[in-house]
């Protein structure tokens, strides 16, 4: 990797800049909508009861998949775009 | 045809796949026996993960843990899905690319010391047997109800099938044994939901069902199983939690330690690319989330139809009669699974909270005036998804189903938890310490016969668990959280922790956690050694000894990034490989050196 040391470090950045982003949300979801902003969103109804329990028996685990495929599919683009992908 | 045969034949038929696999996929190389020749596309992988990591606690106990309390376990859907994001982004495609075969070998390389690689050792097989106990004892709580064997000897049948496909076939054996496993598991878990399902609310689907219409009453059915819950002094099913900082440090630890466990780790090294084990991490998810969505369906509608049951004429009139009781009740009332008392004399099912909760006092009075004399009906929480077909009148078939699911859970579990300790002992302690020079075809038969003394040993926990089986969650998630995920994740983001830092941060974080946790459940659990009750008053900032792993995890993470400071950095080849492992390109498969 040293011959191409300035893309590499590039290469990197982009993906913690994806990483750090994608976690943002998945903190978000669970911990903030189904934990600790529970109370705030207990105004909204759904099927019987609040947001706040949606996401925190649905609504995260749902989040979650989608923060994976793209992801996958972001990091696939980066990895071709930097010339790093495999082979 | 006698609910016995039927159990058999389904329970029987799905051994006999298994066998029939292992003997398709029997292992000729190392390579074979650890990452199944490196080859496995990442749909199946995604499968083979998906019934490796649902256990018998995600079939069995989940469902009846979130009934019992509802909104308040929600940790566990949570902590146990959000892992797969961490192992996505932040180990499994790094690991796949460093591409060897064991988690204790990366940190050993890593961190350039044997000491490390024998502490992640340590910390693999304590984690990872502690984790085994509970799915041998949860088969043998399957195979006592349903085909009607003493325990022991279920455990020993299940033992004999799993050293079949796991000893000959290893990772390739157990990694297509798993995708038959989870077909068998997830049809099991859902075709009773669907049903039960239509019956409440008429949706097909129940995780949609779980926020419809009851059709009895007209109301949503969360609306209405709070109600007929409080009726009888019950906490309100989707009340708050008393701390959400406990709740959210809980959901962390769960996460973080799904994350950090080696067996669920090692799944990502069988795929072709570090791409597919990115995309291995996603379909995983989405099977595993197929039974996680369904499991709060499950949870809420079994505890409405419970208590339909023993209130057939609602919570203000009289509860059923002992003599009238359903079939299901007297026959897991042989199990002592269930348990009746008539305190009032009165020869009718009183099931309400007696406990010392708000609600449960505020109901008193009124227990009172209506002559009862203390809750008289208890039930262990396991048997919910066990007994749902018959709390719902499904046929004889989904009941041998469900039989057979629960046993796919807790077999795929162990094998791939045996597997985890077996390469761990047959790869980092006798090739990677104790004797190098060994052959590949002498690993090969370290391998096997680790994996067989694992079996046995397992087994042996199984029959006769330990008084702290029940604590063992809390043990083999602290342990990951506060250990091996941290070490993962700095080896990979950072290149300047080095060799003493990675062995005194773990070494901190496992120390803290197990200090924390034995504080309150007894010092290596012995029964009579806890320095404090565990209650939350005791708890520190309200903090449970289930919720300790994540502020172990930030223990580990401080004291690594301060010795390693005040130490030299790691020498340039480490930096090297710290840099290869984070880009894809040049991958090849896993490989041994």
């Amino acid at each position: 990797m040293s011959g191409h040391s300035y893309d590499a470090e590039k290469y990197w950045k982009a993906n913690l800049r994806l990483i750090f982003g994608s976690l943002v949300i998945w903190a978000l979801v669970s911990y903030g909508f189904g934990i600790v902003l529970r109370p705030m969103l207990s105004g909204i109804p759904i099927g019987g009861t609040d947001l706040g329990f949606w996401f925190a028996q649905q609504g995260s685990i749902l989040t979650f998949i989608a923060l994976i495929f793209h992801y996958a599919w972001r990091m696939n683009k980066i990895d071709e775009k930097f010339g790093v992908e495999e082979e | 045809m006698s609910q016995f045969a039927i159990n058999i034949i389904f329970v029987g038929g799905s051994f006999l796949l298994y066998i029939l696999i292992a003997i398709w996929a029997k292992a000729g190389s190392t390579k074979d026996f650890y990452v199944a020749g490196g080859g496995v596309h990442p749909i199946t992988n995604g499968m083979a993960i998906g019934a490796d990591w649902m256990s018998a606690a995600s079939f069995i106990s989940m469902a009846g843990i979130i009934a019992a309390s509802g909104y308040a376990s929600s940790a566990y859907l949570m902590g146990w899905t959000g892992g797969y994001v961490l192992l996505a982004m932040l180990l499994a495609p790094y690991l796949r690319k460093f591409g060897k075969f064991t988690v204790p070998e990366f940190i050993g390389d890593r961190f350039y010391s044997k000491q490390a690689r024998m502490v992640a050792v340590i910390c693999l097989i304590v984690a990872s047997l502690t984790y085994v106990i509970g799915q041998m004892a949860g088969a043998g709580v399957a195979f006592s109800r349903f085909l009607e064997v003493d325990s022991t000897m279920g455990l020993i049948i299940a033992a004999v099938v799993i050293f079949i496909y796991s000893v000959l076939g290893g990772m390739k054996g157990i990694t297509y044994t798993q995708v038959a496993q989870y077909c068998v598991l997830i049809i099991a878990y859902t075709i009773p939901a669907v049903f039960i399902s239509l019956q409440l609310t008429g949706n097909p689907i129940p995780a949609l069902g779980l926020f419809s219409t009851h059709i009895d009453s007209g109301m949503p059915i969360l609306d209405k199983l709070n109600q007929v819950i409080t009726d009888v002094g019950f906490t309100e099913y989707s009340a708050d939690v008393d701390s959400h900082l406990n709740m959210v440090l809980f959901t962390l630890t769960l996460m973080i330690g799904t994350a950090g466990l080696p067996h669920v780790i090692i799944r990502f090294f069988t795929v072709p690319k570090v791409a597919d084990a990115r995309w291995s991490a996603g379909w995983a998810l989405v099977f595993i989330a197929l039974l996680y969505l369904t499991a709060p369906a499950v949870a809420s509608m079994a505890r409405l139809n419970l208590m339909t049951t023993i209130y057939p004429d609602g919570t203000a009139a009289e509860p059923i009669r002992y003599a009238d009781r359903p079939q299901w009740i007297k026959e897991w009332e042989i199990t002592g699974l269930i348990q009746f008392e008539d305190k009032n004399g009165d020869g009718r099912i009183q099931m309400y909270n007696d406990g010392s909760s708000e609600a449960a006092k505020a109901f008193q009075p009124e227990a009172e005036a209506r002559g009862w004399d203390g809750n008289e009906f208890t039930y262990n929480r396991d048997i919910l998804v066990l007994a749902n077909p018959e709390i719902a009148n499904l046929p004889g078939w989904v009941i041998g189903l469900i039989a057979a699911g629960g046993l796919a859970a807790a077999l795929s579990t162990a094998a791939g938890l045996l597997l985890a300790i077996s390469s761990a002992i047959s790869h980092d302690l006798i090739k990677g310490a104790i004797n190098p020079g060994i052959t590949e075809k002498g690993e090969l038969v370290a391998a096997r016969i680790s994996m067989a003394v694992a079996i046995i040993l397992a087994t042996y926990l199984g029959a006769n668990p330990p008084g702290f089986a029940a604590q063992v969650v809390a043990l083999a998630f602290g342990i990951a959280a506060a250990s091996l995920f941290p070490a993962l994740m700095m080896g990979i983001f950072s290149k300047r922790v080095n060799n003493t830092g990675a062995i005194a941060g773990m070494l901190c974080g496992l120390v803290f956690t197990l200090s924390y946790i034995f504080v309150y459940k007894g010092w290596l659990f012995i029964p009579g050694t806890a320095n404090l009750a565990d209650t939350p008053e005791n708890w520190v900032f309200g903090i449970s000894p289930l919720s300790i792993g994540a502020i172990g995890a930030i223990v580990n993470f401080a004291v690594a990034f301060a010795v390693s400071n005040a130490t030299e950095e790691p020498p340039v080849e480490i930096q090297e490989l710290v840099e290869s492992v984070r880009y894809p390109r040049g991958a090849g498969q896993a490989q041994d050196h």
